[in-house]
């Protein structure tokens, strides 16, 4: 029987198996390791949510907690990268990218193509995105597509324990700067992860559920929520197709086209704000490479256009849920008939 | 410290070819030849020269919008920089950095940087990896008195006090940040006044004297590199043009520029310095004086007829991957 784990669980053990097969690969932010210079027990936090709990213990020094200064330390991160560590730094919410932007997007990004492709940075930027821990407006975005923008990012939103391992240890080994994202509301999820290290290449979508009448998608924790649809709308007999893309950047544009030529009709669905967001980025790319395929309009699930609201009544209707994934394919399918 | 004759020799040439490329490029630009805009290092010399004379491959540093200078100091290849200004595909960079990005790893130059104050926390990335690794490098960061009020800068002596990082961070403080005085933009009297709230050294130095930047930068860095922790070092100094090329600088007194060419010029002071003291020949010097112009000649000219880069280049170059 495969062992299970949770997507936290993956997480670390991707970061020990890296540290432990390359002893370059580090890991700094605020909080990573706790308690220093505390009277109390060093390591600890393991990070606020416990997610690098054991690091610490496992490879001392190899594990840096930090000033909560956000510039400062990404931006170390940054350069220890092009200076022969692999750098995992700790944005302890992808909220918090506000204050250290300039070195990711003005240096990280940049200096490859700036310095004429004789740089190299391989650095990961781990960091917690999301709603529903009614963590209000400045603790629960989901910012991957202002990642996204940036050329010479690479941007990972795993929805599993499985892929959370794969693709962390494939960011590690990256040489490019990765942001990877982790969903809060994800963490104690279980799920089917091999206990040896694995590699998941960057840009391969996953199709998590097959079906011939609509394609759902998605991304990150709405994976979930559209396989909660699907199971709901299959009841009904409408047959939905999940794709997962894992990777906002590279993004996988096959797997996309492919589904919708498949079914014909489309529903994405992002927990992200509705303007610029994935579901606005492969709806234009499928009506510009895929329209002949399409039978009918093509219906966007997304939060609304608002700060993500405190409240547990107003942040439950905030977040699509699978009710509103239900409806957009029951839209698309009557209307294109 | 004492300086051989030969390093004497090289501390010369460099000043003189960072001189001489600067003023040339004040020159070309008026043409119209060069595209985008550049911020020139003339009058700094003693500063970049005077730090980076003890740093060798595997030191790093970052550098400013106002960069050659560093650049010429660490090592970078002039040609390549030439052709890089002018864009073109044989530049350092291939033509896709331009003034504000020239970088080579390879020389431990991490880049000019368009981002005033963005080169701190690299610096410090740079310090931890020497650090980890074990490799005895230290890095440098350069900073303009704008610079030096970037909460980066402020986050970035801290992290590199609290981490004990093999970090030097040079505050060059030309007057002016733009157009606005750094008397009125550094509250208090001098930026290296900082450097105690960080429990680092800080150490204000008088810029134009290469004499003086050599042998502070040499205590801080030997300290660096002993596992001694950080320095900040203030080169007070002037710059001989504008911000950028085409700065009317109506903001400076009239003949400010004049003056301190005739009184406070780093090539002269050094100049004097070492013929009185009979450290070096009048005619060593005009030799060098001669040598770095022909060479500049030619770095212009090179660049002048050197083929841009091609439509492919546009796409190249963003991930390693792919």
């Amino acid at each position: 029987m495969a062992r299970t784990a949770t997507y936290q669980q993956a997480i670390n053990e991707a970061l020990a198996q890296e540290m432990e097969r390359d002893e370059t690969v580090v890991v700094m932010g605020e909080d990573v390791a706790g308690g220093l210079g505390t009277d109390g027990e060093r390591d600890a936090w393991g990070g606020p949510l416990g997610i690098t709990k054991g690091l610490y213990g496992k490879y001392g020094d190899r594990v840096m907690d930090t000033p909560i200064s956000e510039s400062a330390f990404i931006g170390a991160a940054v350069g220890a990268a092009t200076a022969g560590l692999r750098p995992v730094a700790e944005l302890m919410f992808i909220d918090f990218m506000g204050v250290c932007f300039d070195q990711i997007f003005n240096q990280a990004a940049k200096f490859r193509y700036m310095f004429g492709g004789k740089a190299e940075t391989p650095v990961v930027i781990r960091t917690m995105y999301g709603a529903g821990l009614r963590a209000a407006a400045q603790h629960s975005q989901c910012l991957y597509p202002v990642f996204t923008h940036i050329p010479g990012l690479k941007v990972v939103t795993p929805a599993t324990p499985y892929d959370a391992k794969g693709l962390l240890i494939q960011a590690i080994r990256d040489n490019d700067p990765v942001i990877f994202c982790e969903h809060k509301g994800l963490y104690t999820l279980e799920g089917d992860v091999p206990e040896e290290p694995y590699a998941l290449p960057f840009g391969e979508a996953n199709i998590v559920r097959e079906g011939d009448d609509v394609s759902i998608v998605t991304l990150g924790r709405m994976v979930h929520v559209a396989d909660e649809a699907a199971s709901a709308l299959a009841n009904d007999g409408i047959e939905c197709e999940i794709v997962d893309l894992r990777t906002t950047s590279p993004l996988d544009e096959d797997t996309v086209i492919e589904t919708v030529e498949n079914t014909g009709r489309l529903v994405v669905l992002d927990e992200a704000h509705p303007r610029c967001n994935m579901a606005t980025d492969i709806a234009a790319m499928v009506c510009e490479k895929a329209f002949d395929s399409l039978k009918g309009p093509i219906k966007q699930v997304t939060a609304p256009h608002t700060p993500v609201p405190f409240s547990d009544t107003l942040e439950d209707l905030y977040i699509p849920d699978a009710a509103a994934v239900q409806k957009a394919v029951k839209a698309v399918m009557e209307s294109s008939k | 410290m004492q300086l051989s004759r030969d390093e004497l020799l090289k501390a010369y040439t460099t000043m003189r070819t960072i001189r001489e490329f600067e003023e040339r490029l004040h020159v070309e630009f008026a043409t119209g030849e060069i595209p985008g805009f550049v911020h020139l290092y003339a009058g700094e010399e003693a500063s970049g020269v005077g730090v980076c004379m003890h740093l060798d491959d595997r030191d790093r540093i970052a550098s400013t919008h106002r960069g050659h200078g560093h650049c010429i100091a660490k090592g970078c290849d002039v040609d390549g920089m030439m052709a890089e200004i002018y864009g073109r595909k044989d530049g350092l960079c291939a033509g896709k950095g331009g003034s504000m990005h020239i970088a080579d790893l390879d020389k431990g130059m991490m880049g000019a940087n368009g981002i005033v104050g963005g080169g701190p926390p690299l610096i410090c990335g740079a310090g931890l990896a020497a650090k980890q690794l074990g490799t005895g490098g230290v890095a440098i960061a350069f900073v303009g008195d704008g610079g030096s009020n970037q909460g980066t800068t402020f986050e970035s002596l801290n992290l590199a006090s609290v981490w004990n990082l093999p970090c030097i961070f040079v505050i060059e403080n030309n007057g002016y940040a733009e157009s606005t005085s750094s008397k009125w933009s550094i509250a208090c009297d001098d930026a290296a006044d900082r450097a105690s709230g960080f429990n680092m050294p800080g150490v204000v130095i008088d810029g134009h004297d290469f004499f003086a930047v050599y042998e502070a930068a040499g205590e801080a860095i030997k300290r660096a590199r002993e596992g001694g922790g950080p320095s900040l070092l203030e080169c007070k100094l002037n710059r001989y043009y504008g911000h950028f090329e085409g700065d009317a600088q109506t903001y400076r007194g009239p003949d400010e520029v004049k003056k301190l060419r005739e009184s406070r010029d780093c090539l002269a002071m050094f100049r004097e310095r070492v013929t009185e003291a009979g450290l070096l020949d009048a005619s060593d010097l005009d030799a060098i004086d001669s040598e770095a112009e022909a060479q500049i000649d030619g770095a212009v000219a090179k660049a002048k007829v050197a083929p841009p880069p091609t439509a492919a280049d546009l796409l190249t170059d963003v991930y390693v991957s792919y």
